[in-house]
């Protein structure tokens, strides 16, 4: 130890650190502030468990969201008029009839007379091959009509004032109405995603606010000294923020990437049903977009929750 | 870290304080501290020394009274204008309470980095600041890998770096031999004469003849004396000092 008198640092230096103000993008100096690591340790795994169970329930609502929208789109103006009668050759004249009249109404502007061939591998798989063959079981002849405007309770029964002179005993259906439940179910599914979304953010930030509390208890007496060396608390605050940061990007890239995989094994999955309802549910490329947006999010929600808490904490500090 | 008014750096009225619901451990103390002056707390084990000080470093509030500090009324200072005032002032605490998990050169450059000041300004003068303090060749040496005196340095270089208007220091010789004391002194002496206000709390008073220019407190069972007259309320300027 010397007995000179201590090394002066410039008044310059100080007054250029306060102009300068705090450095808040690379942090070099807040970063020597609390030990990095204390916030690390399970975090980042927790966030990614979250991030990728996101990322599922996301990609499912999307998915829901586009079949429902290609399947309602698909019925659109969808109408199927049954001829039911008993008699084969009855049933086959009313049907054409049927069509004809169909075909000169205003508004509409697709008329199909579904073959018997087609009606009777429609129903094969309940009936077999044998009852249908033999008429064992009399099928109503089917025509698929598609109006321009819509299906309306309107429009429906103009169509059936129309045919009924041709075909007494035909039945009009809006083929929207047969998916009325599915639709329901649909949008049940759609709220059951949008909530699993929201509760897996709340128990990210329960999650992030824990471990924050956590590091601060640990932290406690370094925070008191920096506090009493003049640190503020939005300093403070910052060093948290930016380790809980890059906790949850790493966390978040990680759960993005174990949610794709599951998001693509079940998209091919069930892609290989065939099913009409399921095909229209193929993500497109702004929902695959929202998807790498999920852990993005996640990081602005883990800094912010970490913010809030370290916050509120020194707050009760002098 | 400009100088405080030309009047007083500290001004304590009637300050009271009391942890709980307890007794007070501090009762009716007045004073005023000047610039550039160098003081003594005295007063035996308990009789409020610490409390005193906290007060001083703005790590307690009071429960009655009035305190100024630079010239500014410190209770009604609003939160978030603390770290300001708290940057003005270098306190060496009883327990040194050095971060442990930094170097000796990153607890001294703890001051400058919460300043805001850039690596590159501070390298040197925390160098300079720890070889002043005879620790050069101890830099790298974390807290529990230092003596109690080398500790006791770093604490006191952590304290003096940023050039403090008021240096408050909580028996900083209580854990080193005399010969280190009395080394300790010197520096704060150097220090005082670059223009700081020294409170130094002691229990010893054998050190209080080492410097024979301070001030002396006496605080006894929470009340405060002033044997020298030098501390009275109103303020009157300090003797002219060589």
């Amino acid at each position: 130890m010397t007995e000179t008198p201590p090394p002066v640092i410039p008044r310059s230096v100080l007054a250029g650190a306060v102009a300068r103000g705090w450095r808040t993008i690379s942090g070099a100096n807040e970063n020597q502030l609390v030990p990095q690591t204390r916030l690390s340790g399970p975090m980042p795994w927790v966030i990614a468990i979250m991030i990728a169970l996101t990322v599922i329930a996301a990609a499912a609502g999307l998915a829901l969201r586009n079949s429902a929208l290609a399947a309602a789109d698909e019925l659109y103006g969808g109408v199927t008029i049954q001829i039911i009668e008993a008699s084969p050759e009855l049933r086959l004249s009313q049907a054409e009839a049927a069509a004809q009249r169909l075909r000169e109404m205003p508004g509409v502007i697709d008329v199909r007379l579904v073959s018997q061939d087609e009606v009777n591998r429609l129903i094969e798989p309940w009936l077999g091959t044998r009852g249908v063959e033999e008429e064992a079981v009399p099928v109503p002849a089917l025509i698929d009509a598609r109006l321009r405007d819509g299906a309306t309770g309107e429009s429906l029964g103009a169509i059936r004032r129309n045919i009924r002179e041709v075909a007494p005993s035909a039945r009009v259906d809006a083929q929207s109405s047969w998916l009325k439940p599915v639709f329901g179910a649909i949008e049940s599914l759609q709220w059951l995603a949008i909530a699993l979304v929201t509760l897996l953010a709340l128990a990210t930030s329960a999650a992030v606010l824990l471990a924050v509390r956590s590091a601060l208890g640990t932290n406690r007496e370094t925070i008191e000294i920096v506090h009493l060396l003049g640190g503020t608390d939005a300093q403070i605050a910052r060093v948290f923020q930016r380790s809980i940061g890059f906790d949850a990007a790493g966390g978040g890239a990680v759960g993005l990437a174990l949610g794709l995989v599951v998001v693509l094994f079940l998209g091919r999955r069930f892609a290989g049903l065939g099913a009409g309802l399921v095909n229209g549910g193929s993500l497109g490329l702004v929902e695959w977009l929202l998807l790498a947006l999920i852990p993005v999010a996640g990081v602005i929600l883990a800094a912010f929750t970490a913010r809030l808490t370290v916050m509120r904490t020194l707050r009760r500090m002098l | 870290m400009n100088n405080a008014t030309d009047g007083e750096i500290v001004q304590f009225d009637n300050v009271g304080l009391r942890y709980g619901t307890d007794r007070e451990v501090l009762s009716n103390i007045s004073f005023t501290l000047h610039p550039g002056s160098f003081y003594f707390l005295t007063g035996a084990s308990g009789a409020g020394k610490s409390s005193l000080l906290r007060l001083l470093y703005l790590a307690q509030r009071p429960s009655r009274g009035m305190i100024r500090l630079f010239g500014t009324d410190a209770i009604t200072l609003p939160r978030e204008r603390l770290p300001g005032f708290r940057r003005r002032l270098g306190v060496v605490f009883q327990d040194f309470r050095l971060v442990s998990h930094l170097s000796a050169f990153n607890n001294v450059a703890l001051p400058l980095r919460v300043a805001g000041v850039p690596e590159r300004d501070l390298a040197k003068p925390v160098a300079d600041m720890l070889e002043w303090v005879g620790l050069a060749d101890r830099m790298e040496a974390r807290p529990a890998s230092l003596s109690g005196g080398e500790q006791q340095r770093v604490a006191i270089a952590r304290a003096v770096i940023g050039r403090p208007d008021l240096l408050v220091a909580d028996e900083p010789t209580g854990n080193v031999d005399p010969e280190m004391a009395v080394k300790l002194l010197r520096l704060f002496e150097a220090l005082n004469r670059l223009g700081t206000t020294v409170v130094v709390a002691t229990h010893d008073v054998h050190l209080l003849k080492k410097v024979p220019e301070s001030l002396i407190m006496r605080l006894d069972k929470g009340l405060l004396s002033d044997p020298t007259g030098a501390l009275r309320y109103p303020p009157r300027r300090p003797a002219a000092r060589n």
